[in-house]
């Protein structure tokens, strides 16, 4: 055990870690203040022309608005971490129960994403490296970073236009049901989930294939053409290995732009995921909810983050060691 | 004629009906008491409830879960008698006592209720055999128009109130499955009381709250109806394939508001001259495309029973405009318009055609953009000029004294006229319609010639269906969606 944690991937890995949580607990903070800072007071954006100054105090005094800040944010925060987060101002429900489909929910979506996007990347990636400069690797590349340049909502508009309203290929809705069977779940999920793929696959595609061609230029690359090993061996087994620290950090990213980015996506296909659920709750003042997601949506990000770093650090050794 | 299919042919029995709601929210509650937004209020009220009266298509209040009413000539005591036989979805009979502890469910100090203002003017509820007599605090001739209110819809007693949460009513639908926020699915009452309605086998809610996602949505078919259509593609939606527009003028209207007791707004001259500058025809066709109706600067529309429909139209006339300024003893006025699209949307457009109409008149608007947040909180009521919206009220005496009674909680001009508060205490009394018609004419009138608030244009209620759905020609304008109550009036094609 000892040994163990004198082994500087340990040590890495665990000062990563408490980086990571440092961040959250940052970020938290900030949360509960912006929200504070929000012009217009709550009970007024909530009541809206119905408010007259006797609901106002009533709706503040109902929920503790009138106590100080710092008081309401470390009762906040301790409550959260034992996952208390709070109720709905609005329905009084628990906002984990508000949650819970909704993490659900994002959840398959970017997983269904990764699926398509990440294998699709690494292809792409690994024939535009092969096949440098030809038609393909330009093609390739023009139509990724076409993608990537368009704004996610057009991008979206563009694929119910011609997938859904041109062709009726696939339905433009995705508002799916959770006790749908499976297949007819990812049926309706396909749209937004080929919108993301489009959006992911610019960054990770051409990462991969920029990799490849900085090792295809490598000694041992060419040592293992000329002992004529055939150009498909030498691409998986010699080249891709070493390639793999880079794409790996890449595709941690994208993941966590899948799980916390597509507030947008689900808008334009009514996905009823967690980002929507947050920008409703932005827009109906419901702070304990609006808190509750956008702290979730912070842990996402910040804990995949430090997966790529890590992945990073361990792909690449050198890294281990500051320079003095 | 022959191959060619009547448009309205015999209502028939099945098929499913999917609705695309633009709204919908995870806090989204089977207790109608809450329900603002369409999408609750079509689940509680359109589906799931009935209420004693309803308003049908024609605008004629006629009977729902009373058979009739009797009027004490007072107007203060009222007699529901109570259909019997009617049942509730899970088999229970409505009784006296559903619709006593209902009404009570609305009440109370802390109520939060859309409806507490109509069940605060309750002194007294009693039950007779059938009967529920209601007693209220001082008379009022369009009660029976209140208890068709989309929030009193009536639901089972329990012991210490009533059972809102398992959505039982005695409604078209029963509730199979709510996600509050995604969707609601139901299923046709199969003994339902109510004969020639609720055609359909199965009804669909879907939250679609984005404008342009919902309008696709009902071009590929995926739902058959949609609502909130945006004027300024509505004209795509009526080029669309197999898809209707369909849109009735409702009560929904914009308004620029005035802060009567402070000047230059205190002075009548002021006012009109306001009124005169703003050119309504153009902003209807600029900011509604067209899709609504000029307003008369006051808030009683053709949906209104009685709406003064010979009152003369006030037009643009910058000459008539600078005649009551020069009255003011002004030749310049410069006035600021606090505005954002918050107020409605196409505000800020609004107030800038406003600002070069009235410019012919001498009148220099200055347009102040405010952030559309907040706007509520820190703009509404809390500058001189500025813009704001009124989904309307199905009764004039409703909206009269709410929005411009001297003592109207909502009343956001702070305008005050003894003459219009001696007529609403009038109206409210008196049973004989054709005097309430009189009444409610001199109330318009007042409003229109001396009112504080500026009432350009009224919104037309809008909703697009495609094919698949039959939508009767008369449709009802209190509400859109044929009165929110569409999904028992309609049937598969």
């Amino acid at each position: 055990m000892k040994d163990l944690m004198r082994s500087p991937v340990v040590k890495m890995m665990v000062a990563r870690l408490l980086i990571g949580l440092g961040t959250i607990a940052v970020i938290s903070f900030v949360i509960y203040g912006v929200i504070e800072l929000l012009p217009g007071d709550i009970a007024r954006e909530v009541l809206k022309s119905q408010a007259t100054d006797e609901s106002v105090r009533a709706f503040n005094e109902r929920l503790g608005l009138d106590r100080p800040f710092l008081e309401r944010y470390f009762e906040w925060l301790g409550n959260a971490l034992h996952g208390d987060l709070g109720r709905s101002l609005i329905s009084d429900v628990p906002v984990s129960e508000l949650l819970a489909q909704r993490v659900k929910n994002s959840a398959f979506l970017a997983v269904l994403a990764a699926v398509l996007a990440v294998p699709l990347a690494l292809l792409l990636g690994i024939l535009s490296a092969t096949f440098r400069n030809s038609v393909f690797d330009r093609a390739t590349g023009i139509t990724t970073l076409a993608c990537v340049s368009l704004p996610e909502f057009a991008l979206g508009y563009l694929m119910i236009l011609f997938l859904a309203v041109k062709t009726g290929l696939f339905p433009s809705l995705s508002v799916i049901d959770p006790g749908a069977p499976l297949l007819e779940r990812i049926w309706q999920t396909v749209l937004p989930a080929l919108t993301l793929t489009l959006i992911v696959q610019a960054h990770m595609s051409r990462m991969t294939r920029s990799s490849l061609v900085a090792l295809f230029q490598r000694p041992y690359i060419e040592m293992a053409e000329l002992k004529g090993l055939r150009r498909r061996k030498v691409v998986w087994r010699h080249a891709l290995p070493n390639a793999m620290g880079p794409i790996a950090v890449v595709i941690t990213l994208n993941m966590a732009y899948l799980l916390t980015g597509i507030v947008v996506i689900e808008a334009v296909f009514a996905y009823p995921g967690l980002g929507q659920l947050m920008v409703d709750a932005v827009a109906r003042r419901d702070i304990p909810l609006v808190q509750a997601a956008s702290l979730i949506f912070a842990t996402f990000y910040v804990s995949l983050n430090t997966l790529a770093d890590v992945i990073g650090i361990v792909t690449n050794p050198r890294l281990l060691y500051a320079r003095k | 004629m022959a191959g060619m299919r009547p448009a309205f042919a015999e209502p028939k029995r099945g098929g499913t009906l999917r609705l695309g709601m633009g709204t919908g929210s995870a806090n989204d509650s089977l207790d109608p008491a809450l329900a603002i937004d369409t999408f609750p209020i079509v689940l509680n009220f359109g589906c799931l409830r009935n209420c004693l009266t309803e308003v049908g298509p024609d605008g004629q209040l006629r009977p729902e879960l009373a058979e009739s009413w009797d009027i004490s000539p007072d107007a203060k005591v009222w007699t529901f008698r109570i259909r019997s036989g009617v049942e509730f979805h899970d088999g229970r009979t409505l009784t006296p006592s559903d619709v006593v502890a209902t009404l009570r469910h609305h009440g109370g100090e802390s109520s939060t209720s859309t409806a507490s203002s109509i069940i605060a003017g309750i002194e007294d509820m009693t039950i007779d055999g059938d009967n529920v007599r209601i007693t209220l605090v001082e008379g009022n001739a369009d009660f029976g128009f209140l208890m068709s209110f989309y929030a009193l819809g009536i639901m089972p007693a329990t012991d210490d109130g009533v059972d809102w949460a398992s959505g039982v009513g005695t409604g078209a639908y029963v509730l199979q499955d709510f996600q509050p926020g995604v969707r609601a699915r139901l299923s046709r009452n199969p003994n339902y009381w109510k004969p020639n309605a609720a055609y359909f086998d199965e009804v669909e809610l879907l939250s679609i709250r984005d404008t342009t996602t919902r309008q696709n949505a009902v071009t590929t078919g995926d739902v058959d109806v949609v609502e909130r259509i945006d004027p300024r593609t509505a004209r795509l939606l009526q080029r669309a394939n197999g898809v209707t527009l369909r849109e009735i003028q409702g009560l929904l209207h914009y308004t620029f508001s005035m802060n009567a007791p402070e000047a230059p707004f205190s002075d009548n001259n002021v006012r009109m001259a306001l009124k005169y500058g703003v050119n309504r025809e153009a902003m209807v066709q600029t900011i509604l495309s067209g899709h609504g109706a000029v307003g008369n600067d006051q808030p009683i529309g053709p949906a209104n029973k009685f709406y003064a429909a010979d009152l003369e139209q006030r037009t643009y006339d910058p000459d008539r405009s600078k005649y009551f300024l020069r009255q003011a003893g002004m030749d310049k006025l410069t006035v600021p318009l606090h505005i954002s699209d918050a107020a409605f949307p196409g505000a800020v457009d609004a107030a800038l055609m406003y600002q070069e109409q009235a410019a012919e008149s001498g009148i220099t608007i200055d347009v102040v953009r405010e952030p559309s947040e907040g706007y509520f909180s820190n703009i509404y009521r809390r500058t001189p000029f500025f813009g704001s919206y009124w989904s309307g009220r199905p009764t004039e005496d409703w909206i009269f004294s709410q929005g411009y009674a001297s003592d109207g909680a909502l009343n956001e001009t702070q305008w005050k006229n003894e003459r219009f508060d001696e007529l609403l205490g009038m109206g409210r009394l008196e049973t004989d319609d054709s005097l309430r018609a009189e009444i409610y004419r001199e109330c318009q009138e007042i409003l229109r010639d001396d009112g504080a608030t500026l009432i350009p244009m009224f919104a037309n209620h809008m909703f697009a269906h495609r094919e698949t759905v039959v939508v009767p020609e008369t449709i009802g304008s209190n509400y859109n969606l044929d009165g929110y109550k569409g999904v028992e009036r309609w049937w598969a094609a």
